[in-house]
């Protein structure tokens, strides 16, 4: 919504606002608008489509993974399946559940932000910050470290023997096809876990702001945005944990 | 005030819709539904994108202009998918020049 009287006030006169007229626009809060923005609105919604504009080349540099991952999948389907079954549907069902969770109480900070309810928001961040590690640690215990005692993971180490071997000779898959779906398996979570750990870095971040103060009813933006970034994330994984865990057959 | 403000009742619907439709897709993977199974884990996938886009991100109270920005993202992505996939999935369309088969095979899967 725009401020038609402050625009009558700025007729006939050129350079920066006046300190009044800046007051005027965000009624008490100057600090809460930068200069180049008509109001707090017009400030929020081009936030909102930069961070949009942000997440489309997110999507393309997840997508360019997905598309190769549908590729290779169909050129080798007994190893992919093969693969698939060397995952614990357990831990990335559980994983999923604790992000679907995290991004709720990061819905939830955003919300108290926008009420300016500083020790909500605080609490909210914190569940988040705690939710997105218990999610890491998941993968890294559970189920990194496990695919490498197994043997599993190409580069490093990959020689599949044992129980794991008779998984891959049961869908009669040949071992490179089963090494690419660990490679996809490791690029794809990793990168996502990267995405993960920079999330955590910004709820960082926003926790010493919100923790100072800096947020009010009228100046949320930073943590919205970051909602669109965690929510992402969040995306990401919706897709990966089927993909990944799911469509291996499991029957 | 700006930005819309969404009650917290919807926030919890949302989560639990989320939760319940988590705990369908892992339900279904267990069960033998042939090419149905790929399908139903992408459809019940992308209804919780879907979700999570128009209420946990806002972009169902967002401005016309933002949510341009978001399905162009997504049809973005639609086309990235379906010329890589139409390539791939149609080689085998043609056949391949008899000169060319010893030179090429190794290539195949």
């Amino acid at each position: 919504m725009r401020h038609p009287e402050i625009k009558l006030e700025r007729e006939g006169r050129k350079g920066p606002p006046l300190q009044s007229e800046v007051l005027n626009l965000t009624e008490g809060h100057a600090a809460a608008v930068a200069e180049q923005f008509d109001d707090a609105e017009q400030q929020h919604d081009a936030s909102n489509l930069g961070m949009w504009v942000f997440l489309a080349t997110e999507i393309m540099f997840f997508g360019g993974l997905f598309a190769g991952y549908t590729v290779y999948r169909n050129l080798y389907l007994p190893g992919f399946v093969a693969g698939s079954h060397l995952l614990e549907v357990k831990f990335g069902a559980a994983n999923t559940g604790i992000l679907i969770l995290s991004s709720l109480t990061m819905a939830l900070a955003v919300h108290a932000a926008q009420l300016g309810q500083r020790k909500a928001l605080i609490i909210f961040l914190l569940c988040t910050m705690a939710l997105g590690l218990a999610f890491i640690g998941i993968k890294l215990t559970f189920e990194w470290r496990h695919d490498y005692l197994e043997h599993l993971v190409p580069g490093i180490d990959f020689a599949p023997e044992g129980a794991t071997l008779a998984v891959i000779q049961r869908f009669h898959a040949p071992l490179p096809h089963v090494a690419l779906f660990m490679v996809f398996y490791f690029v794809m979570t990793g990168v996502h876990a990267l995405h993960m750990v920079i999330g955590l870095g910004i709820l960082t971040v926003l926790l010493i702001m919100a923790w100072r103060g800096r947020f009010s009813a009228e100046r949320f933006n930073p943590v919205e945005m970051s909602g669109l970034y965690w929510h992402f994330v969040d995306i990401v994984w919706i897709f990966l944990f089927p993909l990944l865990y799911l469509i291996g057959g499991r029957y | 005030m700006h930005g819309h403000i969404v009650a917290k009742s919807v926030y919890f619907l949302v989560f639990f819709t989320l939760l319940a439709l988590t705990a369908l897709t892992t339900a279904i993977a267990f069960v033998d539904l042939g090419a149905m199974n790929t399908v139903a884990a992408l459809a019940i996938a992308v209804t919780k994108a879907t979700l999570v886009v128009l209420f946990f991100m806002h972009v169902k109270y967002s401005p016309g202009l933002t949510r341009i920005v978001v399905v162009a993202g997504f049809f973005w992505l639609a086309i990235l998918l379906a010329l890589t996939l139409s390539d791939f999935f149609t080689r085998s369309w043609t056949p391949i020049p008899s000169g060319w088969q010893s030179s090429i095979s190794q290539y195949k899967p």
